[in-house]
């Protein structure tokens, strides 16, 4: 059993705390498109966006589609003196395994695969959940771990592991780029925008509390 | 800041990492969980910069073998050959191939000694209790904290020209023991960023407008 102890929300709910520095502060009403940054450290606090939750969600589909083909087809293939190979995204991570390099496999298979596909779908569930009136729990409890596979989601980052690997191999081999290089590319764009249209604030404001679930379950109980 | 900056813990309240509601503890209690998202909060994270301390001792550690053991090995008719990262920049420069070369040497070699570096000082910072020069420190560890996956870069490198240079008995390329070590680094250190608390910065500060006030 966690604890169960839930803190008292304060009652002006414009008061925040800058999540760098701590300082408390009052969150001014903002314009479309207007940021907020802290006085003291200068770390943006809110930015207000406009039709966020429809907005993301078209990109997510865009991305869970681009990610499902990026996946399925080949991203890089060579041919030598009449020989070929070609690899995949998950292929990668398999040849690793193979040849013993099993933790770097896994976290390749991690960062590369596991990681931005749960970023696409916690998204996709996170913006479908916040329609409903209220917005359920399971939204809240998405969103709390949605940050983590943003951070270990490296598709980017793999993208131009890819490129300086293609232009290493061009020296020796005739390389030929694959239709999933070309959907990563697109990939990296949409989830960026998908990232930069979604405003949290606003699933948080619409979101069922945590603490009503407790009280609920405690009624539940006596009756 | 006026004599009226105050900081969330100076008043007992709570501000939540993850959904951004500010609440106040149960009395008597140090912690307790956010009423909205559930998340649970503490005035700092605990035993923050011991946990960044660990991470980031273990991430110097294996700096060492990332980059004395060869990360890839290749085999041709001719032979088998070994490089490590840095004969991996080595050999990319070319003529044509340096902007490679440099993007290799940046991402593998300069920002992980960088990471740990910046880092230690932070963590250095906020032990000594520092009161200067706060925003350029809390802008080095928004930089750390950006520019760190960039470092996995190499791991891909490596990992894309092991399984597609598979051309036996003309050519392979095979991932060397480095590998893993150099995985551990940029890992351990992003865990490191993730552990340290950016507000520890600004604490003394904090408490000492608070004593002028």
């Amino acid at each position: 059993m966690p604890d169960e102890h839930y803190n008292q929300p304060v009652a002006d709910r414009s008061l925040i705390a800058c999540p760098h520095c701590d300082l408390l502060q009052h969150l001014p009403n903002l314009a479309s498109a207007a940021s907020a940054r802290c006085p003291r450290c200068n770390e943006e606090l809110w930015r207000r966006r406009e039709d966020s939750l429809n907005r993301t969600l078209a990109l997510a589909v865009t991305a869970a589609l681009l990610y499902l083909v990026a996946n399925a087809v080949p991203m890089l293939g060579l041919t030598v003196v009449g020989r070929e190979a070609a690899t995949t995204v998950i292929g990668g991570a398999e040849h690793l395994w193979q040849v013993g390099q099993v933790a770097v496999a896994i976290l390749v298979l991690f960062t590369a695969i596991v990681a931005p596909a749960l970023q696409i779908v916690l998204m996709l569930a996170i913006v479908l959940g916040t329609r409903r009136q209220p917005a359920p729990r399971w939204a809240g409890t998405l969103l709390r771990h949605h940050g983590t596979t943003q951070t270990w989601s490296m598709i980017e980052v793999m993208m131009l592991g890819v490129l300086v690997a293609l232009v290493k191999i061009a020296d020796y081999a005739t390389v030929i780029p694959g239709t999933a290089l070309f959907v990563l590319g697109a990939l990296i764009v949409v989830l960026a925008a998908m990232q930069a249209s979604f405003e949290p604030r606003e699933v948080w404001e619409k979101i069922q509390w945590a603490e009503a679930g407790t009280r609920d379950r405690a009624l539940d109980a006596r009756s | 800041m006026g004599a009226g900056a105050l900081t969330a813990m100076q008043q007992g309240l709570q501000g939540c990492d993850i959904c951004g509601l500010l609440s106040r503890p149960t009395p008597g209690h140090e912690e307790g969980r956010c009423p909205r998202c559930g998340e649970t909060l503490e005035f700092r994270k605990r035993a923050c910069v011991q946990r960044a301390w660990a991470f980031l001792i273990a991430a110097a550690v294996c700096y060492v073998p990332a980059n004395v053991l060869p990360v890839l090995t290749t085999t041709t008719a001719a032979g088998a050959s070994s490089d490590t990262i840095l004969q991996g920049v080595v050999l990319l420069w070319s003529p044509t191939g340096w902007p490679l070369s440099l993007i290799v040497l940046v991402a593998s070699i300069m920002i992980p000694s960088a990471k740990i570096l910046a880092l230690g000082y932070l963590l250095i910072a906020v032990q000594r209790g520092s009161v200067k020069s706060n925003e350029q420190r809390t802008r080095l560890y928004r930089m750390v904290e950006f520019i760190g996956r960039w470092s996995m870069v190499d791991v891909f490198v490596d990992t894309f020209t092991a399984a597609l240079v598979q051309l036996k008995p003309l050519m392979a390329v095979e991932p060397g023991p480095g590998l893993v070590f150099f995985a551990a680094v940029v890992v351990l250190t992003m865990l490191a960023v993730e552990s340290f608390d950016p507000r520890l910065i600004w604490d003394a500060a904090s408490a000492m407008e608070a004593r002028h006030a």
